[in-house]
Order: C-alpha cells, then structure tokens, then sequence
C-alpha cells in the first residue's frame, strides 16, 4: 500500500520534538548532569609548550594531597589511537613527548574537582622544548624536524585523483581563472563540553561509560582496542547530547582517561572539561591552502578543474585522510565538470589537531569552487546566476568518479533563490559598499565507508510491539540535536499507525541498540529510514497475518492508521491497533520486525573510492545582501535567501531549525571565527570571550525556502539537509564584498582591519588608529 | 573556611555548607542537584548558566553561592506549575526553538526575564535581550519567534484573567 508520494499523516508535519518538554523543564540529562554512587572527579595536566620532550614527571606530592585516589601518566597506557586505527598518533595522555600545547600529559582522581585542581598544580612536569611549526606550509619537506617520528617529512596523508586530462582541458579553454585559496581555523563551539563518566565494575569485569558522542559503536571500538579490553564487556551510553557539530565524532582522551582511573580505583570517575579543553581537543575543521585553476568554455560551460590543497592536521591523525577525500569527492558536485585533477597533502603542526566540523570538506571546496564561478562568469561577462544554472547538475547526473545523481532539484534552489532575492536586478547595480553574492552547494547522505572495516549493514532497527510496552524501536541511532529521535518516531508512526507520541525509542546505548554506523556525514535519516521502514514491514506482514484471519479480509488488503488496521477496500472491517496486538501475542507470541539498511558500494576503480559515493545528495542554493561601512570595515547583512532541496522535508520545521543553524554556523566563519595561536605555539584565544560565534545580534533573518522534492530512492523521499547549506555561506559573503566594494577576499574570516586594509585605509591589520583618551585616564563610575 | 547557608531556590530553602569561592552553579548542581542550569564554558560568556536572583538575570557561574543568602533564586526547574508548562516553555517547544537543548534553560530565563520587564517586545528588543545567550544550533530565529509567541500567550493569558 505504501507508494511514492502517498498522503503522509505524520510524515512531512511539523511536529514538536519528542524530547522537546524534557529540555525546556532542565530535565534532559547530559553527561555532566549525571552523578553515579561513590563518584570521584577526574582532571588532566596539560602541556605548556608547543612541541617538546617530557624529560620528568615529579608527581608524588600530588598523590600525598588528601582526597587524591590516584594520578596516573602516559605510560599507564602507551596505545596509540586514531579514527579506523588509520595512522594512529593521539594518546590518552602523552609518552615521551608532546606534540601541542594543551596536550594531556597527567591525570588525577580525586573525591571533588578541587581537590582534583590542587593536586594538578603539585605536578611537576619538565620539558626539553624542540623546534615547534604552526603553518602547514613551513612543516611540510622538514624532515629534520619531524612531529611523529616516522612521519617523513611532517606528511600525515597525499592523496592524488585525475580524471580526464586536465592540462589538455586548460590549455584548450576559453577562459581559465585561478586563486590561492585559505579555508580557517575553526571550532565546532557546541556549548556542552564533553563529559566523560565512566564506571568500571570490577565484580563483572565490564566497563560503562557515559559520554557526549555521536559515534558511539566507533567508541566501544577504541575503547576496546586502546583498553585492551573485548568489546562485549564495554557500553558506551549516550545521553543527551549538547551539539556535536563533527566535534564529537573522536573518542576524546578524557573519556579513555576516566575509564583507565576508573578501572584502576574501581569507583565511577568523571572528567568534564573545562571550555579551554575544549578548544585544546578541538577536533574541528582543517584550515587548508587551497590553489584552484577553472577553465571554461565559451558558453560558459566548465572545462575543467585543477586543485591543489594543503591541509593542516594540527598535531594528530584524527580524520586526516578521509577529510583528504572528502574535499576531492565534494568537488565534483553541484555543477558538471568532465575533467578534474586533484592533489591533496594533509601535513602534521603543533597545534591543537583538526578533524570534522559539519559540511566536513564541503566548505573549503566551496570557498574554490564558487569564488572561481564569479571570476568565470566576470571574465565571460555572463551573470553569477546563469554561470550556475548553465553548469548545475539535474536528476541522473554521472560524474567522472561514477557517482550517479540518482535526484536533483538542484536548479530549482538556484531559480528560487534568484527570483526571491532580486538578484538579477541588483548584481552589479548596486551603490558602492552594498553588494550581493550568490552560492550553491550540496552535501552527501551517508556513504559507503563503514568505520568498521566490515560489510555488515549500516543501519539497523528492531521493532518490539506489545500491550505492556506499546511500540518500541531500538535503533542505534544518536541525537545529537539535529532532531533524529523526532523524525524516528514520525516514521515508525507513519508506518504503524499509530501517535508519534506514543513510540518509545531505544537508542544511543551499544548493550540495548543495534550497530549503527553513527550520526556523521548527514547519513542518520535515510539510512535510518530504510531500517526503520523495512522494520516495520516486516512487524505488519506478521500482524496483518493474524489480522487477516480476525476481520477476514485479505491481508494484502489491509492497512494501519489512527490507531486501527483497517481494510482499504472493506473501511467498515477494522479492528484497534491494541487488540490485533493481543491477538497476535495470544495467538503466535511475541512480535517482533527487524530491517536494515547498507548503501551501495561504491564503483569505479580510482585511489580514495570509499570516501564521497553517496546514495543521495541534498542541494542549496544561497544570496546575500550587505552593507560594508566604508569607515569602519564592518559588514551588515541585509537580506539573506536559501533554497533547499532536501527531498522530502519529514519535519519541516526541523529542516528549517537545521538550514537556519547552518548558515550561521557558516556566517561565523565568514566574518568572525578564528582560532589564533601566539608565538610560542598557545592558542591565544580558547574561550567564548575572544572566540566570536554569532550572537543573537549578529544573525540576520533568513528567508529559506523547501523546494517541491521527493527522492524515490528514499524510505520516505528524504535526503540530506544539516550540512550542505553550511558550504555556500562563506563564498556568498566573498562574492558580495566583491560586488560591494570590487575587491575579491580569498580567505576569512572577514575582518573589518582586512576590509579597510583593502580599501586603503589602513595600511594592515596592525595598523588601526587608535583612540588616544584625552586628559587623564578615568577610572570609577561615570558621572 | 567552611560556612553554613540558607538558599532559596524556586521557593524552597536549602541548607548547604560551602566555602566562600564556591560558585552559585557548582553548589546548585553538584550539591542539591539542580542540574536544570547548564555550565559551558564557566567563563560568563555562553550564558547557558542563566538565573534570575531577585527577579534580575545573573550568571550562575560568576556568582558566589555565598553573596546568594537571604535572595530569592529562581532557575528553570522552578518555571512549571504543578508539572504544568510555563507560557514560554511551551512557546518554545511548539516554535521549534530548541534543538540539543543546552542553551534552553539559560534562553528561557533570559527571555523570561525580558518578557517580565517588557511584556511587549520589539524583535529588535528580542535580540538584545538574550544577547548573552549564546546558541550554536538554532541560528537563533525560531527562538525569536519563541519569545513573539510567548509574549502574544502571556497577553492573552492576562487578558482572560482581567475579564
């Protein structure tokens, strides 16, 4: 009965969270807010330079402090780990050396955070400091000086694609435009920082930690390789988990720290760090060194594209090479270019490492890509928004890396956003310092990569269903905030007929949950979908079985909805939900349905296939309007539009909560954020104070609109929408500023000193007039 | 120097024993479990920490628990009557305000703070008012129309209770 398009009753509404009341009473419980019997607190001892050899670790008096249980160092376990186990770097404290200022290189246990802090403080560490780097660029060929000992020449990961024949392209190309390209260094900044609890029961040998993580089954993973323990004596819970944003991907060395002090005392320890640790962890997107040439032909049609790009690693492995990957994959959408040539080299520096942030590679291609569009279509004088309409991928698209677009609304986003911003009428036209500029993006839906090395499937739902319960899915599904136990809840109603209310889900715990690959590379819904659809078909053949047999009717026939299972043919024979329910478990016992889902591997026979092949791919389309001040350099949004395809939206109100968090998310980075280190390798500003995320005040309203759309390779039509409209923020505002004022910025974030320096005004970003109190200095109160 | 306290917290008093640094949110949560008031970053920057002390906002992670004796604390486990949701509570549900929900506690009070020194606010005045509040996942919009929402609820409410 279940056919594209159908009339949906919970699906495509939008409804409240499910766990909406719990948050707005306080009483949703993270991490942070859970205290277990005979809890102690965990700290850890950070580095204070850059790059160094540990030559002693005095910690004695530390462990002479009353209320200290115990202090432990690296050599309590010198296992390396990474994610996949990929070149692993990163310890749970450091051994021998460290690698960046704020890396953890003891930790305590003691029965209050006070305490915990003073014994801190009677550690005595003592460093032989070594040459430290900051920029990728100096690190890269010093083979002399190497951060990891057998990584030549500070080389972490080189990746190289080519398809077609790029040189060939360029040299017969009507037009080639080129650009140095700088992507920043950014924090994931969700405002809970991570918690790790964990408790060891040394009676039943099994370790529980809770922690803030969107990969949980990953972390049981590390956890039991770095532990040395077998997997099925770890569970990792998940509570509520306060946004991860990509930032929350890794296991933290917090979370292996409180489980080692935990196993070595034998109480549950908890170590919550402290928003300067946050930013030491970090774990957020690589700034990369971009050099990017396109070619276009005399329509406007690109030729071809060649890329260069530096990523800097920061200290550790982290997600290194498949971020290497993503960049090259996410080049080769949303527009047609038959011929690409790609060099990646992710380099090893001494700072806090770098990892997932969301829209993961796509916002540094994105920064290239349509940066590049605008130089293009300037040099071909056509219009921003023709050039991408002319090259904008449709419905059955096949790039060079045999990716195929099985749907695309791609130019609808575009044609939306034109018409509703006025852009044809305004680009161009505007008064000097006001400007407009345009972007697209997309962004995958889940791929084939599993972080298991292994074919088992991606996703996986069991449904329960019985009188005392009612209906429960256990999912190995994570919310991390984006909504997924909403729309979870809306499908397994849709498909049962029943409130959406009324389901109760079982999730982020490894013990009672199904492996699920985690919640990154927005793959959570339609792969959850697929599971939780094929579940619940698989729960009705066997209750419409005994349903069957109750109305007589034919099973074939029957149908679930408001709360009964009903005949579509014969609406007068219908029986409640509740009662097929009984006569099911009275009549054949227990009822169960399971379902899957495993996306397709990838083809093609090319160096870095696993990571980008998707089987859906959501779109956007973004304009912004600006103001620039011409005395002070600050840029004011004026108006801002987004046009999204994201298939079928299953909540529209959370498709739009997402589209609105992720532009701002990207608006930061355009003007603002930055993290800064200082000449001795600290990082001058690891705090929300000099660390500017957007504020209510700096958001402007944003007009953004769900373009008709239904993927038919989707459980309910739906594909990704949380990352990709992060992707066109930072060009649109780069494209604008060069319509407002003429000059084309290659970096961010956008900072009025930059914007006067361009105009003139000042000679650089050190040079701005200061203001010169007259008379002497006043202090107190104003009169 | 240890030193016993009384703290009223949403009605009720409290005796504690604390030292004299010891910070409002630390002795909320770690001693009396009010875990409703979330600490991130314990700096006075994200406002997630938010309280009303005396009716007026403050940051529970740059207030003394100490200086707290003989005020009136209120955070937002004492917003519901009798299980029932406050006015902006369930404005911020139905809007879609909310998404991991961390910064919702410390957004409720400051809204609420604002809604009860302007019933009537401008978005303009929205957007000062819980611009200490930081929010990472929202883009903030749906909590501004939250804010709307609950201030139109809260009249409508007044104006029954006048009829």
């Amino acid at each position: 009965m279940l056919e594209q398009n159908r009339d949906f009753k919970v699906i495509g509404r939008s409804v409240p969270r499910v766990n909406g009341a719990d948050k707005v009473r306080g009483k949703a419980i993270f991490t942070d807010d859970m205290f277990l019997p005979g809890m102690v607190y965990g700290r850890i001892k950070h580095a204070t330079v850059a790059h160094g050899k540990i030559k002693s670790i005095n910690f004695e008096k530390a462990l002479e402090l009353p209320g200290v249980l115990a202090v432990i160092t690296g050599t309590e376990c010198p296992k390396p780990f990474s994610i996949n186990n990929y070149k692993p770097t990163e310890l749970p404290l450091a051994v021998d050396k460290v690698v960046y200022f704020g890396e953890g290189v003891a930790a305590v246990a003691a029965k209050d955070e006070k305490t915990a802090e003073r014994a801190l403080d009677l550690i005595e560490v003592e460093y032989e400091e070594l040459p430290f780097f900051l920029d990728p660029r100096e690190a890269m060929g010093q083979d002399e000086q190497r951060i990891h000992p057998w990584a030549e020449n500070n080389l972490n990961y080189e990746g190289n694609q080519h398809f077609g024949d790029v040189d060939n392209s360029l040299e017969h190309s009507h037009a080639v435009v080129e650009n140095n390209f700088y992507s920043s260094y950014t924090n994931c900044g969700f405002l809970e920082p991570q918690s790790a609890l964990a408790d060891f029961n040394p009676g039943k040998g099994l370790l529980t930690l809770y922690t803030c993580n969107q990969l949980p089954h990953y972390l049981q993973h590390t956890l039991a390789r770095t532990l040395e323990m077998p997997m099925e004596k770890i569970r990792v819970v998940i509570p509520t988990v306060g946004g991860a944003f990509g930032g929350k991907t890794e296991a933290t060395p917090s979370m292996l720290v409180a489980s080692l002090l935990s196993r070595k005392i034998g109480r549950p320890v908890k170590i919550t760090y402290t928003r300067k640790e946050v930013f030491f962890q970090n774990k957020s997107r690589h700034p990369c060194h971009m050099l990017m040439k396109m070619g276009f032909d005399a329509k406007g049609r690109i030729t071809a594209v060649d890329f260069d790009n530096i990523l800097d690693g920061g200290a550790h492995s982290s997600w290194g090479f498949v971020v290497l990957w993503f960049v090259a994959a996410l080049t080769h959408l949303p527009y047609k270019i038959p011929n690409v040539r790609y060099r990646g080299r992710r380099i090893y520096t001494n700072k806090p490492s770098t990892g997932a942030q969301r829209c993961l590679g796509g916002v540094q291609v994105r920064i290239c890509v349509e940066s590049l569009l605008d130089q293009g279509a300037s040099a071909l004088g056509i219009s921003p928004c023709d050039i991408r309409m002319i090259n904008a991928v449709e419905s059955g698209y096949k790039t060079p890396t045999v990716v195929e677009v099985r749907h695309a609304e791609f130019k609808k986003c575009l044609q939306s956003v034109t018409a509703r911003s006025g852009f044809r009428e305004k680009y161009g036209k505007l008064p000097f310092g006001r400007g407009i500029g345009m972007a697209g993006g997309h962004y995958s839906t889940g791929g084939a990569f599993l972080l298991y090395p292994s074919y088992r499937p991606h996703s996986t739902a069991n449904i329960r269903i019985d009188n005392e319960s009612g209906v429960t899915v256990f999912i190995g599904a994570t919310n991390i905030g984006q909504g997924s136990n909403t729309v979870i809840c809306q499908m397994a109603a849709e498909m049962l007929g029943v409130d959406y209310r009324n389901v109760h889900l079982v999730c982020q715990d490894t013990m009672l949950a199904p492996m699920d690959n985690g919640t990154y590379d927005s793959r959570l819904t339609y792969g959850a979908g697929h599971a939780v659809k094929n579940a619940a078909l698989d729960v009705r053949a066997k209750l419409f079985e005994t349903t069957s047999a109750l109305l007589g009717v034919r099973k074939e026939h029957l149908e679930c909805g408001d709360g009964e299972i009903f005949s579509v043919f014969e609406p007068e024979k219908r029986v409640s939900f509740q009662k097929a329910v009984y006569q099911h478990l009275s009549s054949v016992g227990a009822l169960f349905g399971t379902g899957e889902y495993t996306p397709p591997q990838p083809k093609g026979d090319y160096e870095g296939k696993l990571i980008g092949p998707s089987p859906a791919f959501g779109f956007t389309a973004q304009v912004v309007e600006i103001e620039i001040d011409i005395d002070t350099g600050q840029i004011k949004v004026l108006g801002y539009w987004e046009a999204g395809d994201c298939g079928k939206a299953l909540n529209p109100m959370a498709v739009e909560g997402q589209v609105h968090g992720a532009i701002s998310m990207g608006l930061g980075a355009a003007l603002f954020e930055e993290m800064v280190m200082d000449s001795n390798g600290a990082m001058l500003n690891p705090n929300f104070h000099d660390y500017k995320m957007p504020t209510t005040m700096d958001m402007p309203e944003i007009d953004s609109e769900i373009v008709d759309s239904y993927d038919p390779t989707s459980a309910f039509g739906n594909k990704e929408v949380g990352e990709g409209p992060v992707g066109p923020v930072i060009p649109a505002f780069l494209n604008a500023v060069y319509d407002a004022i003429g000059v084309r910025f290659t970096e961010v974030p956008l900072k009025p000193e930059k914007i006067l320096q361009a105009l003139g005004k000042i000679k650089g970003p050190g040079d701005i007039p200061l203001y010169v109190a007259q008379g002497p200095a006043r202090c107190g109160k104003e009169e | 120097m240890k030193q016993y306290i009384e703290l009223a917290i949403n009605g009720l008093s409290y005796d504690v024993v604390i030292s004299p640094e010891d910070l409002l949110i630390d002795v909320m949560r770690q001693q009396l479990g009010l875990t409703g008031t979330k600490k991130g970053c314990g700096q006075g920057d994200c406002g997630t920490c938010t309280v009303l002390i005396d009716g007026k906002r403050a940051l529970a992670c740059l207030t003394l628990a100490i200086a707290c004796q003989g005020r009136a604390i209120e955070t937002i486990e004492g917003l519901e009557d009798e299980g029932r949701l406050d006015t902006i509570q369930e404005a911020f549900v139905d809007e879609g305000a909310v998404q991991c929900g961390f910064c919702t506690p410390g957004m409720i009070m400051s809204a609420k703070a604002l809604l009860d020194e302007n019933p009537n606010p401008t978005r303009a005045e929205i957007k000062r008012g819980l611009a200490g509040n930081l929010c990472r996942c929202t883009g903030y919009i749906r909590i501004f129309d939250a804010v709307e929402e609950a201030a139109r609820r809260r009249q409508a409410q007044s104006g029954k209770g006048g009829e």
